[in-house]
């Protein structure tokens, strides 16, 4: 980093004085001029960073702590671990890449692009193998799409447990995907693609991950994508090669995919027996789960968000979602689930994709409980916790899109908490 | 397309002072020649005059053309948008074949293809039993799932947990849950042992499955398991799964349009967070137990909140923390920082099982932070093999000649030992892992 831009004691304390008189009575209320105007700075005076600094963009050093975060004791080891998104630092919908959570079960690997096979066999007229750059020759869509993990929430079934939006609703991404179509590359090898039948994909790391995808939804909207925001994905997220199976759960988004077979059955393979699957309190379990339901957050305030400005004027945000097509409104309430009122969308969301909303509100600077409820374009409406255990017992772990509370207080610290 | 109009103004007011102009001249009295003169000017400029009023009338004809031509050319486009005929169509759907990637052998798909479907379709030709699968389960798995397939720390528990389903926290495992053998087979063989994944024999997995049906007391250790029975195998919770019934029992219910006003007459705080996150600025989370009781916190009805708690200390102070910025580590330049760098990626080899770096703890296997000079078998808290007891007792030193012999070929320099890996091939590979290990002290 350039030796100009380190600030200088001096600027330094004159920044943090700014700083108390800002956080005490607001900025506009301060007393005489403010020094960050009235005095020349530094980087208004010297010159700043040349180009080709860095090559490929970093966030700046003041947004180092909007990274991906992990909870160590969730899981054995890193290796086969998940981390989370920071859901509550972002706005808009787009995740970028640097900072979308990873799940990887035999961890994150290198693949090149030359090294890239992609066969497809089974019931098919022609077995075929495909390189990275044959898939690039056929012809490609672009959309975006959300990925959540089933098991996003997961910790929450047992009841509040973990203290961020980002560890209770960061296992979640918002990606610009390019690919290929599946039933593309089915037709090229004269799949059978009568409804009874099955695609089973395949990864190409140590953990093969392989999950069993039903015809219907393998000839609809699944992608073979290589791009995601415009760029390769990264290694964490399956270069060269992943799928991308839009609004159903993460772990069927098979990275690093290296097999297509289509058969005449479910593999029934672990990802979909032992896991990914949801006990009942009888003991019973459900199955082939896939569709991720309608489900919201408040990003901010949250507890990594607290509001920093005392009463007045302010904005709620937050994310909300549906596997089954698009949001079509969010309501917000500030009392716990007495009152709500309907939130103002960003902007028409892509089906099955992340929609931002905000309620621009005045906060009288008492105590809230803030919740967020979406509702999507079948019709359905997110469901609190209470409907969620009562139907499926709190022996689940995965698909938990209950109503979020945040209780905030006086000072505006919000806390992970559950009501009545 | 409102401004069109106006590029013609000019020539309009140009028209205008022209024949203005000629009025003013002729109206003056200069005599009868003059008048003469100035009648023939006049009907000169009358005549410019009806040149330029048609121009303009041919000029303002043409703007209205133009408009009519860009109304036509937005209902049209306002026509394509109201029935979806735009231009971001899908990609084809193709009927046939672009004739794109190449015929796969089948010997490669032999080599890929090895997933195992429920009724047992997919089996390699083999067999096993729990006697010869404990051994090997011994050497290869009981460093995660446990001798007794029990599990140690966070890994998977895979045997008991018979009729625990329907308890509050089930334990599901491949004898209590898992609905089909096949799973197991086909999980074991592509994806286990951790690590080392692919390199099980179908003998070798029939025996393991076979091993981890006996801890589950399901066969006896003589029972041979093999691709003719494993598929029709019958498990104790093979009915235990119904098919998604959210559209019944969730969907139909769940889409009533909902309360705005008064939803509740009250509404209290049950739980508090259990966990309070503190998010250190380098990366990753400390958690630590929240203490504060719901008790402390008001309920809320239409009037608002009952009480405003008197504030207390902030937990933390992290959003301080998180404004520095992160400290960069400077690398000297000497040679050794490639031979580190190419050492750092052998390690992905070892990393499932052995931790190196600040706080690294004993996993599956020992820390390494130290390794080179220390007394074989010495880490602290480290359940050893009786191999590396002995090597300590002797007092047997990890040097880089020890380390080389041992990483080249694991059980044949310590024969006994737990570790499942089988070695480093490549003499580059143990040199770099070797300079990577020595960069982490004590």
């Amino acid at each position: 980093m350039d030796e100009m831009f380190k600030p200088s004691r001096r600027s330094f304390l004159r920044g943090s004085a700014a700083v108390a008189v800002g956080s005490a009575a607001g900025a506009a209320a301060a007393e005489g001029p403010d020094p960050l105007i009235a005095d020349l700075q530094d980087w208004a005076s010297y010159t700043g960073v040349g180009v080709d600094e860095t090559p490929y963009g970093m966030p700046i050093s003041f947004e180092s702590h909007v990274v991906r975060r992990n909870v160590e004791w969730l899981t054995a080891s890193p290796i086969s671990s998940i981390n989370f998104t920071p859901i509550h630092a972002l706005d808009g919908t787009i995740t970028p890449q640097g900072c979308a959570f990873e799940r990887h079960h035999s961890g994150a690997i290198e693949l090149s692009k030359q090294d890239y096979r992609l066969m497809i066999n089974g019931l098919v007229d022609k077995p075929l193998v495909f390189t990275y750059d044959d898939i690039e020759r056929l012809p490609r869509e672009n959309h975006v799409y959300f990925c959540e993990c089933a098991a996003n929430t997961g910790m929450e079934w047992a009841g509040a447990q973990l203290n961020g939006a980002q560890f209770t609703h960061g296992m979640i991404h918002n990606m610009e995907y390019t690919g290929v179509p599946l039933r593309t590359l089915l037709s090229e090898a004269g799949a059978d693609t009568s409804s009874d039948k099955w695609v089973y994909v395949e990864g190409a790391d140590a953990s093969s991950n392989g999950r069993s995808i039903p015809m219907e939804k393998a000839l609809d909207d699944v992608l073979v994508a290589f791009k995601a925001n415009g760029e390769a994905l990264r290694m964490e997220h399956g270069y060269p090669v992943r799928l991308v199976v839009p609004g159903w759960e993460g772990n069927m988004w098979v990275k690093w995919l290296r097999r297509i077979e289509v058969t005449d059955m479910a593999v029934e393979s672990r990802e979909e027996t032992s896991k990914y699957t949801d006990v009942y309190e009888n003991g019973m379990a459900r199955k082939w789960t896939w569709v991720m339901d309608a489900k919201s957050v408040i990003t901010s305030p949250s507890p990594q968000m607290p509001i920093k400005h005392g009463p007045g004027q302010m904005v709620i945000s937050g994310l909300a979602w549906s596997g089954h097509g698009q949001i079509t409104r969010v309501d917000v309430s500030k009392d716990g689930g007495i009152t709500w009122e309907t939130a103002r969308l960003g902007k028409q969301g892509d089906t099955k994709a992340l929609t931002r909303f905000y309620l621009d509100t005045q906060w009288d600077g008492k105590p809230m409980l803030l919740q967020a409820r979406a509702i999507d374009d079948t019709g359905y409406v997110q469901p609190t916790k209470g409907q969620l255990r009562e139907r499926r017992g709190e022996n689940s772990v995965y698909h938990n899109n209950c109503i979020q509370t945040w209780y905030v207080d006086a000072e505006g610290n919000a806390e992970n908490v559950e009501v009545s | 397309m409102s401004k069109s109009p106006n590029i013609f103004i000019p020539a309009l007011g140009g028209t205008a002072l022209i024949i203005g102009l000629a009025y003013g001249i002729a109206s003056r009295d200069y005599g009868a020649g003059k008048i003469e003169i100035l009648e023939t000017r006049v009907q000169q400029v009358e005549a410019q005059a009806s040149v330029a009023s048609e121009k303009a009338s041919a000029e303002s004809e043409r703007a209205a053309e133009l408009e009519q031509m860009i109304a036509e050319v937005q209902a049209a486009a306002a026509e394509r948008v109201s029935s979806e005929a735009d231009l971001t169509t899908p990609a084809p759907r193709t009927g046939g074949s672009y004739g794109i990637g190449r015929a796969a052998h089948s010997e490669e798909i032999a080599v890929w293809d090895v997933d195992v479907l429920p009724n047992g379709r997919g089996l390699p030709v083999g067999s096993g039993n729990a006697f010869d699968g404990e051994e090997i389960f011994a050497d290869k798995c009981a460093s995660c799932h446990g001798d007794f397939a029990e599990g140690v720390d966070n890994w998977p528990v895979l045997a008991g947990g018979f009729d625990t389903l329907a308890d509050e926290d089930p334990v599901k495992t491949v004898g209590s849950y898992w609905p089909y053998l096949s799973t197991a087979y086909d999980y074991i063989y592509r994806s286990m042992p951790f690590g080392e994944a692919g390199t099980l024999t179908p003998d070798e997995t029939y025996a393991i499955v076979a091993y981890i049906l006996y801890s589950n007391d399901l066969i006896d250790d003589e029972f041979d398991l093999s691709q003719a029975n494993l598929g029709s195998f019958e498990m104790h919770n093979k009915d235990g799964f119904v098919v998604d019934d959210r559209p019944e029992q969730e969907y139909a219910k769940w889409r009533e349009e909902p309360c705005m006003e008064n939803c509740k007459e009250e509404v209290h705080v049950t739980m508090r967070s259990v966990f309070l996150v503190e998010t250190p600025p380098e990366s990753g989370s400390n958690s630590v137990m929240n203490h504060a009781s719901a008790e402390g916190l008001p309920s809320f009805t239409s009037e608002g909140p009952s009480f405003i708690p008197v504030a207390v200390a902030k937990p933390t102070k992290q959003d301080e923390a998180n404004a520095a910025p992160a400290v960069q580590e400077t690398e000297t330049e000497d040679e050794g920082v490639d031979l580190i760098a190419a050492g750092k990626k052998v390690f992905r080899k070892c990393q499932a099982c052995h931790k190196v770096g600040d706080g690294a703890k004993n996993a599956s296997g020992p820390q390494l932070n130290g390794l080179v000079g220390r007394t074989m078998g010495s880490t602290d808290d480290f359940k050893y093999s009786g191999v590396f007891l002995a090597a300590m007792e002797e007092g047997r030193v990890w040097d880089e000649a020890a380390l080389a012999e041992f990483l080249a070929k694991p059980k044949s320099y310590m024969k006994g030992t737990k570790m499942a890996f089988s070695g480093l091939k490549k003499e580059a590979d143990i040199t770099a892992v070797t300079e990577y290990l020595k960069s982490f002290g004590e």
